[in-house]
């Protein structure tokens, strides 16, 4: 397969600057945007590429920038484009890595995509724990800088875009793109309610695209080789390569790119080497901590957003976690609603204070004090908090998404429990 | 008109409005704690949860907030889904998770929203079985009690102490289930409208502190309709009382002028009414000085006795009744009638009212007010002179945000996407005045002006308006601002004490000449508008006119009125001491009082009834929440009891306040419509009187057995269509009649919206009050001439400072207020600090005349040149006179207060730090 | 009146000129100067450390911010650390990934090492234990950041290796 979003990373091989970026076709794609086609045209080839934002959602990207006001549709003023580079799900660590080893693909992704919208300011909005990446983003901007690739009238195109690396001062609720606008102006970062949309009203009232790294990082390939080819790298539905990454108990826990629609069970037992000896795999979250668990019968199923959607999961960051059949499910559960609990904003009731009621009772079941109506109250509280709509955001429904599907597959784990007083798992971990 | 369909019923709807407003106008009973009619949504709280249906086919449906969803026409929805009622269920079972279950020692208990709303989503048994989070109250200062466990976190006191009242010191802090909402260290809330976080928190996190101390539940209150009597503006009040005493003041709903909303001076500033200085019995001086105890005939027959056949001549007030004022007036005359105003006053008055009646401008109501997208403010520190008024300002800039909400398609009610939208773009807002005001925030220009420069400013504008060239380019650009307006707003009044800035206020707004352009002048007490308007007529005296006359006078009657705060000292005593009899009617003790032969003990505006003319111009209706205690009397009561003592030829004939209302109607052709204020006396609601006392009012019988076991005869209204009962109806009777909002279920202050006619309308009986004046076609007649003051070296034009709290007669004697006005101070800029060597708090001495004043150093960030303000009205600068020229000098016996002297109960509580949210840090 | 004090006292008393330069540096890309809140904490927080009453009343008073609304934005994220920390802050990740790789343990040994739990500092103000939400490198769990460090493949021999010279009281 050929290597797309990771053809300068490789282990061992130090992290690319300008020099080496170029030396292996970086900044082509900036250069044949910015000196031979229009804005309009930039804009067909990403909707034409079928591109899905890697931020979890699989909202089409194309589709998300053609809500931007342009031209003499727009009041006068910035328009913005922000990088999510957030990452703080439960397991996701694909991020990461583009950012430390290979940053000038995110900024050319950037200045192109600031290209496609009009944006004149962007933000690169990245956890503050990132410290390695945001030393490297903020060194390759100023080469950028230094180059023209930055800065006023890029490449005589009369096109100007300023940058910035701006690091969160850590909240996972940031990475939910209205509650990040709500930051990056200096607030609380409580999500705004939708509509409107951050594309018409965003940072500073003014439009705005927030996109995910991975997102943006594919864009200098589709500017440069076009809509068809980049839809013939997917193996499934979906175009283009996708980073997966595996965590958990397995030989090689690790984050490679691959073609969109790869099997699970490929990324499972050729990447990430299969389970460690003398475990079992009992079930996985196939995007993140904020996805419905799967188990052995859908291994064979392709990492395609819509297949995956189709078997009651997401594919969302494409980053698995693994679940062992020595790891206590109701443990797993209880240290997702546990982060999500906390990591709550306490903007709406349902989130706010039903979660924290979720993490008690999962609490009293792995601590043996559980009682059989709890599993009601649980089931209850799925009801209640785990619908889109019920709450002010996605963050609280997302929660509930492990903890439903568990009770579905585990049950009999959560019933265990509860008749037998006490954590059947005595693996030191969850008790 | 689109419809709905919410559980199979038809609703027409408003176009705009959203399902929650659209299901509390259709009667719904749909459960909501964020959302707030003059706030707006942000779907926080989740509860006014429904079920919308694609279409008819669609059975399952999903849920949606009532608060942020647009009525779209052909809409489907259900209240009633069994999807629908658990959920909204489960939001107040989880915000219950951490309330306390204080509710009998709760303030709000009786009239909390979170009871109501947990009653009608039926919650009732508890299933969380874990530890409720707790956490340290904060000491907010005299008037808010905070009890932070109870929080519901529905953001609604963020929203509106920061958001909608311009408040800095209160906020949201940390984050999930440990949000706290307070301030960043205790301390006093700096906002002047801090009271209403009382009436707009759904629980008791937020309680008024005074309430506390002499607490009843909302039940066995009385309450009658009340009209503010802090300022002009006519806010409309409910004040409750139980035991004799005034235990608390609530907002009253007027569509048209203080909405949901009333000042601190206003919700707090009634404590003297329960103070032990207040006066119970007449009383007759000693020889000695002192006063000794009569009764009412007593009194009456010697006020007769001086007054019969003698030179009688008397001053009225406008802190008094028009009724009172206008029955004084009869009975001794209009040329022996003074108003009552000090002199720099009455001529004030006497313009404003002359170009109110005048000017081609309409004199806005603070619904209006609201309106407007351009604003000229010339001299006022609004938010201290007419509090209400800098409330609703703070609305009016924000119609640039509504502007572009409605370009982008959102409704008005999306109140955090246009916040984001709009940022900090306002409708501008100039502000000319002598010295910082508190409306500085939201102004998008300040100029700082001596009160003669305001004027002449003012008159540049007016001049830019018709074309003239000004060369003052501030000037030029303030008139261009209101000429781009659609609803221009000129604001003045008289604090300044300028008659040039009031006629350059008035030349601006008719230089405007558009039907839509508004002018609101401030003016200083209850009924100094409708004073002014009776004594129109140019027959009635000044009170220097009084006193030239006073060897001449026999008998002197004093209204309510302690004209010591009215003019120089020497002129009063000359007056008072004259020799004439001084028969004085008030309800506290003053200096006019200790000067006065003869004292009736005046009933309090919450013990008796009265009209007052606000400064809009509207004549509003105030009526007792309890009889007079003791044997004190309404002053108009008095004044009729000694017209008939007098014999007085027309007055004698007058059996009752309904004819009073009457005579003085046809009295001016500008009182005619007095007569339709309020309803008579003789007024029933299907049959009854309406009662000021719930129907769950408890121990009527009972509660006084502590001082007699005989059950003493219910008070009697012999005047008013209210009663001392809990029998009869309370709903849908004329707005000027309802004393109390209760509805079944709705036992809190949101029993309101059952009250009006649709969600933020006005009352299904209409808005209380009828204005008195229209604008004119004829424009006002103004001189544009102003007259220049010469300063000397080292001297300074003294420049009035009116403060919420302070510079009040009637509310400073309330022990809070008091606490937060400190002591009189002379406010400085900067460059004078430095000259004379002085810092925040400390001392000089303030010489005008031979009047000398020590007074505390304020720094101001902002001051004209050669100005410097003083606190008006406060004892400590008694006597100074505003326009006229000071010398100042280091006070070197000035003792500087220490912090404890304003914080005083502070040392009872904690030092407490909000609860980090940090994560275990 | 709280803010009496403040308003007395000159900023530059309490904020350093390079702290305001580089909080100034910010306020060059922000419509609003309160839009640089959050830059302007963690500028004073990575000159002290942590953000005190007094800094945070300061750089409010800097971009024209009640007290209030600062400390609305700083307790709400989790990096902003309006309570003293040692010289270094241990960032140890909890999230799901690496608590199947037995982190619990290793917080176990963490705390038994420095005698702190999450929240504490050591006695000798070199560390101070928190939680982070998942760090984003699963791949590599169980891991923690201390300082600017990240470490990743943790387990007992590695922990006792980095806290060699930070033993609670009772090694002998």
């Amino acid at each position: 397969m050929e290597k797309v979003l990771t053809r300068n990373i490789e282990p061992g091989k130090a992290p690319t600057d300008m020099t080496a970026y170029e030396a292996n076709g970086g900044y082509q794609g900036l250069h044949k945007a910015l000196t031979s086609m229009s804005s309009l045209e930039c804009r067909e080839v990403v909707s034409a590429s079928n591109l899905r934002g890697r931020g979890g959602a699989g909202f089409p990207t194309g589709m998300k920038w053609s809500f931007v006001p342009m031209d003499d549709k727009c009041t006068p003023g910035h328009k913005y484009l922000v990088c999510n580079a957030d990452e703080m799900e439960p397991g996701a660590f694909k991020d990461r890595l583009l950012m430390e080893y290979d940053p000038h693909q995110l900024i050319e992704g950037m200045i192109l995509s600031a290209y496609c919208i009009g944006a004149d300011l962007s933000y690169i909005f990245i956890r503050g724990e990132y410290v390695v990446a945001i030393d490297r983003l903020r060194q390759a901007l100023k080469e950028c800088y230094a180059k023209g690739y930055l800065g006023d009238n890029i490449l005589g195109s009369g096109f100007k875009l300023d940058m910035y690396v701006h690091p969160s001062a850590g909240r996972y609720i940031c990475g939910e793109e209205t509650a990040l606008i709500n930051a990056l102006e200096g607030k609380r970062a409580n999500p705004r309610a939708k509509p409107p949309f951050p594309q018409v009203s965003g940072l500073w009232g003014r439009p705005t695209i927030v996109n995910n790294v991975e997102t943006l990082c594919n864009i200098p390939h589709i500017i440069d080789r076009g809509a068809d080819w980049f839809k013939s790298l997917g193996v499934g539905e979906d175009a283009g390569t996708k980073m997966f990454g595996v965590s958990g108990r397995v030989k090689t826990p690790g984050c490679w790119e691959l073609p969109m629609g790869t099997p699970i069970r490929e990324i499972l037992e050729n990447h990430a080497g299969g389970m460690q000896d003398g475990l079992q795999l009992k079930g996985f979250l196939p995007g993140g901590g904020s996805t419905d668990f799967l188990t052995h019968e859908h291994l064979d199923l392709a990492m395609d957003y819509n297949v995956i959607g189709k078997a009651g999961s997401r594919m969302g960051t494409g980053t698995m976690i693994i679940l062992d059949d020595q790891t206590c499910p109701v443990g797993m559960v209880l240290n997702l609603i546990r982060f999500f609990a906390h990591e709550s904003c306490g903007f709406c009731t349902p989130c706010r204070d039903g979660l924290p009621w979720t993490r008690q009772v999962l609490e009293d079941i792995e601590q043996g004090r559980g009682k059989t109506e709890d599993l009601d109250t649980l089931e209850y509280q799925i009801n209640y908090i785990g619908a889109i709509g019920n709450t002010h955001c996605a963050l609280a429904p997302g929660a509930m998404e492990p903890l439903q599907s568990a009770l579905k597959y585990f049950r009999d784990d959560f019933e265990r429990h509860i008749s037998g007083g006490c954590c059947p798992y005595h693996s030191g971990k969850g008790a | 008109m689109p419809m709905i369909n919410v559980d199979g019923q038809e609703i027409e709807v408003k176009k705009g409005e959203n399902i929650l407003e659209a299901c509390l106008n259709a009667g719904l009973d749909l459960p909501y704690f964020c959302w707030h009619p003059s706030m707006g949504s942000i779907g926080s709280c989740r509860q006014c949860a429904l079920v919308q249906y694609q279409n008819e086919e669609d059975t399952r449906g999903r849920i949606v907030m009532g608060c942020m969803t647009p009525a779209s026409d052909g809409a489907r929805f259900s209240l009633k889904a069994e999807n629908a009622t658990q959920f909204r269920e489960a939001v107040v079972e989880s915000l219950m998770l951490n309330h306390p279950h204080d509710c009998p020692v709760c303030a709000e208990g009786g009239e909390c929203h979170l009871q109501d709303m947990t009653v009608m989503v039926g919650h009732r048994d508890r299933r969380y079985t874990g530890k409720k989070n707790t956490y340290r109250n904060q000491y907010l200062g005299p008037l808010i009690h905070h009890e932070m466990n109870r929080c519901i976190a529905c953001y609604r006191c963020e929203r509106y102490y920061r958001d909608y009242a311009g408040g800095k010191d209160l906020g949201a802090q940390a984050s999930h289930d440990h949000l706290y909402f307070g301030r960043h260290e205790e301390g006093i809330l700096e906002s002047e409208f801090s009271g209403n976080l009382v009436e707009v928190c759904p629980t008791g996190v937020f309680t008024d502190k005074p309430f506390l101390k002499q607490y009843s539940r909302k039940w066995d209150l009385q309450s009658a309709p009340s009209i503010c009597q802090g300022c002009a503006v006519g806010c409309n009040i409910a004040p409750g009382e139980r035991y004799g005493k005034v235990k608390r003041v609530h907002n009253r709903y007027n569509h048209d002028v203080n909405g949901y909303f009333i000042c601190d001076r206003g919700r707090f500033g009634s404590g003297y009414l329960n103070s032990d200085l207040r006066l119970d019995y007449a009383g007759i001086k000693n020889p000695d000085g002192s006063f000794f105890a009569v009764h009412q005939q007593q009194a009456l027959n010697t006020a007769a006795d001086w007054m019969a056949g003698k030179k009688v001549a008397a001053i009225g007030s406008p802190r008094a009744s028009l009724e009172a004022n206008y029955l004084l007036r009869e009975l001794v005359g209009s040329k022996n009638f003074a108003p009552g105003f000090s002199d720099q006053e009455a001529d004030l008055m006497d313009s404003i009212a002359n170009i109110l009646q005048t000017s081609m401008s309409i004199n806005p109501s603070v619904k209006q007010i609201e309106t407007a997208d351009a604003i000229l403010i010339l001299g006022e520190d609004v938010t201290n002179t007419a509090p209400r008024v800098a409330l609703a300002l703070r609305q009016s800039v924000r119609n640039k945000a509504f502007e572009l909400a409605e370009q982008m398609g959102l409704p008005p009610w999306q109140d955090a996407a246009i916040r984001n939208l709009a940022q900090d773009q306002r409708s501008p807002m100039t502000i000319v005045s002598a010295m910082n005001t508190r409306l500085d925030d939201v102004a998008s220009a300040c100029v700082s002006l001596a009160p003669d420069d305001i004027a002449a400013f003012g008159h540049a504008v007016a001049a830019a308006l018709v074309g003239e060239i000004t060369n003052n380019p501030q000037a030029d650009a303030a008139a261009q601002m209101l000429k781009m307006a659609k609803n221009p707003l000129i604001v003045s009044g008289s604090s300044m004490a300028h008659q040039g800035v009031i006629n350059s206020a008035a030349a601006v707004a008719d230089a405007l000449s558009q039907t839509t352009s508004m002018l609101s002048f401030c003016v200083p007490e209850c009924n100094s508008l409708g004073l002014a308007m009776m004594v129109a007529d140019g027959a009635s005296s000044h009170l220097k006119a009084l006193v030239k006359r006073a060897a001449k006078i026999d008998a002197l009657i004093v209204l309510e009125n302690d004209l010591y705060r009215r003019g120089d000292k020497a002129l009063i005593d000359q007056l008072l001491a004259g020799g004439a009899k001084v028969i004085t009617l008030d309800m506290y003790e003053n200096g006019t009082l200790d000067q006065s032969d003869l004292v009736m003990a005046a009933a309090s505006y919450a013990e008796s009834q009265g009209t007052l003319v606000s400064s809009e111009g509207r004549a509003q209706r105030f009526y007792p929440v309890q009889s007079p205690a003791s044997e004190r009397l309404p002053s108009w009561e008095w004044l009729l009891r000694l017209a008939k003592a007098t014999e007085h030829k027309k007055l004698s004939k007058i059996e009752n306040f309904d004819q009073i209302v009457t005579a003085c109607a046809k009295s001016s052709p500008l009182f005619t419509k007095l007569v339709d204020v309020a309803p008579l006396n003789s007024f029933r609601d299907r049959g009854s009187k309406i009662p000021r006392q719930t129907h769950r009012y408890s121990g009527r019988t009972a509660m006084n057995s502590g001082v007699s076991v005989h059950e003493p005869q219910q008070a009697q209204d012999h005047e008013s269509p209210l009663s001392f009962s809990m029998e009869g109806l309370n709903r849908d009777q004329p707005a000027s009649l309802t004393p109390f909002v209760w509805a079944p279920g709705w036992n809190s202050n949101q029993s309101l919206q059952k009250f009006q006619s649709e969600v933020d309308g006005p009352l299904k009986g209409g808005s209380s009050g009828v204005r008195l004046i229209s604008s004119s076609q004829t424009g006002a007649d103004i001189s544009s001439q102003i007259t220049q003051i010469s300063l000397k070296p080292h001297q300074w034009h003294l420049v009035p400072m009116e403060q919420v709290h302070g510079s009040d007669e009637l509310s400073a004697h309330t022990e809070e207020i008091s606490e937060l006005a400190g002591r009189g101070f002379i406010a400085i800029g900067k460059k004078v600090a430095e000259k004379l060597a002085v810092t925040e708090g400390d001392g000089l001495l303030v010489k005008q005349d031979d009047i000398e004043c020590s007074l505390e150093v304020r720094i101001l960030s902002r001051v004209a040149k050669n100005c410097i303000g003083y606190s008006a009205g406060y004892a400590e600068a008694r006597g100074l006179v505003a326009g006229r020229l000071v010398s100042l000098q280091v006070d070197k016996t000035w003792q500087r207060s220490g912090p404890e002297m304003i914080a005083s109960d502070k040392a009872a509580f904690q030092p407490v730090v909000g609860d980090g949210g940090t994560r275990n840090v | 009146m709280s803010n009496a004090k403040m308003i007395q006292s000159d900023i530059s008393s309490v904020l350093t000129l390079q702290e305001m330069a580089a909080i100034d540096h910010e306020l060059e890309h922000v419509p609003y100067k309160s839009g640089a809140a959050i830059d302007a904490l963690k500028i004073v927080q990575a000159e002290r450390g942590w953000v005190s009453d007094e800094s945070l009343q300061a750089i409010a008073k800097y971009l024209d911010m009640s007290a209030e609304e600062l400390e609305g934005v700083a307790t709400f994220y989790n990096l902003i650390y309006r309570r003293p920390v040692g010289e270094k802050v241990i960032l140890f990740c909890d999230s799901v990934s690496c608590w199947i790789s037995g982190c619990d343990s290793i917080k176990a040994t963490i705390s038994e090492t420095l005698g702190v739990d999450y929240g504490e500092t050591t006695e000798d103000n070199r560390y101070t234990l928190l939680p982070v939400p998942c760090l984003g490198a699963c791949d590599r769990a169980p891991v923690m950041m201390v300082g600017d460090d990240l470490v990743t493949h943790l387990d007992t021999h590695k922990i006792s290796e980095i806290f060699a010279s930070s033993k609670s009281g009772d090694q002998s």
